[in-house]
């Protein structure tokens, strides 16, 4: 079983069909129950803390904007991970602010300069796509060259 | 400004169970998870359930609810367990802000469920093929909706 990280990493469907087919997707969920269950969580409704932007350090250069090494500090540590990763091009969910952005452009470089097997794709907007987009990830999870 | 909040539910994981289905309801998936509820904790919502507990208890839950309609039946991890102050809407007034992703997705996952129906058919469409499909462009049918869409 290999750890999958997917993008979005909030997507309902790439995390189903990566657990679906084997895997363990590596989704922000993860990232953010780790901080929930851990004691010292002191700011609510937020889940982030100032020291999120610290330890985004390690994935982001000192200039770069607080609110991307935050975003680092939950999808840091799943890149770091990950032995594999699907990534949806342009999911339109997925728009945002300039920190969204810049962090969704950084975990998509972070995950190409790590080298881990890569499945691309977009969005079915057909039934026919439907059932392409099925098929590419059970060939990339499960297939002859995939990963099991 | 809600005051410092001590872990709960520590050591527990919370999946999302969402049901997309034409002939099967939350409900029935809630009544068939009690089934074999054992210690985990289950809430019904509109969309599905959220189950918390440990995660081999947790994933034994969702696979038995999967059985009744594998094709429509949805599981993701979630940060947060049920109820948690920071997220409720019980504790903050009003609606519930976040579900953007689920809700953009949810508009389109039943061309995943007819994947997943026809994952195992004789091929109708390869991967490889596709890469020919993304050459050709708009196609035909896709057309036709969106004149239908216009019209």
């Amino acid at each position: 079983m290999a750890e999958v990280f997917i993008y979005p990493a909030t997507s309902l469907i790439l995390s189903d069909l990566v657990a679906r087919f084997g895997h363990k997707p590596l989704g922000t969920a993860l990232s953010v129950r780790e901080r929930i269950q851990t004691a010292g969580l002191d700011s609510p409704p937020l889940q982030m803390t100032p020291d999120d932007a610290k330890k985004g350090l390690r994935w982001a250069a000192v200039e770069v904007p607080s609110g991307v090494r935050g975003r680092m500090s939950l999808f840091g540590p799943l890149i770091d991970r990950a032995e594999a990763a699907i990534i949806v091009r342009n999911p339109e969910f997925a728009f945002g602010c300039m920190g969204c952005a810049r962090t969704d452009e950084l975990v998509e470089f972070l995950i190409r300069q790590k080298g881990v097997p890569t499945l691309e794709l977009d969005y079915p907007s057909d039934e026919e796509e439907g059932i392409i987009f099925v098929r590419k990830v059970k060939e990339f999870l499960t297939g002859p060259g995939g990963l099991s | 400004m809600i005051g410092p909040i001590p872990p709960l539910y520590a050591g527990t994981v919370t999946k999302y169970v969402f049901i997309e289905s034409y002939k099967t309801t939350p409900a029935d998936i809630a009544a068939r998870a009690y089934e074999v509820s054992g210690g985990v904790m289950i809430k019904e919502t509109c969309f599905g359930l959220q189950v918390t507990g440990k995660e081999e208890e947790v994933d034994r839950v969702i696979s038995h609810v999967r059985e009744v309609d594998p094709a429509h039946i949805y599981v993701k991890d979630r940060g947060f367990p049920p109820g948690d102050p920071r997220r409720c809407r019980a504790n903050l007034g009003g609606a519930r802000p976040g579900y953007f992703g689920h809700e953009y997705e949810m508009g389109f996952i039943r061309r995943i469920s007819i994947g997943l129906e026809k994952i195992d058919s004789p091929a109708e469409v390869t991967a490889s093929e596709s890469e020919r499909k993304d050459k050709e462009g708009l196609s035909v049918k896709r057309l036709m909706e969106l004149i239908a869409q216009e019209a």
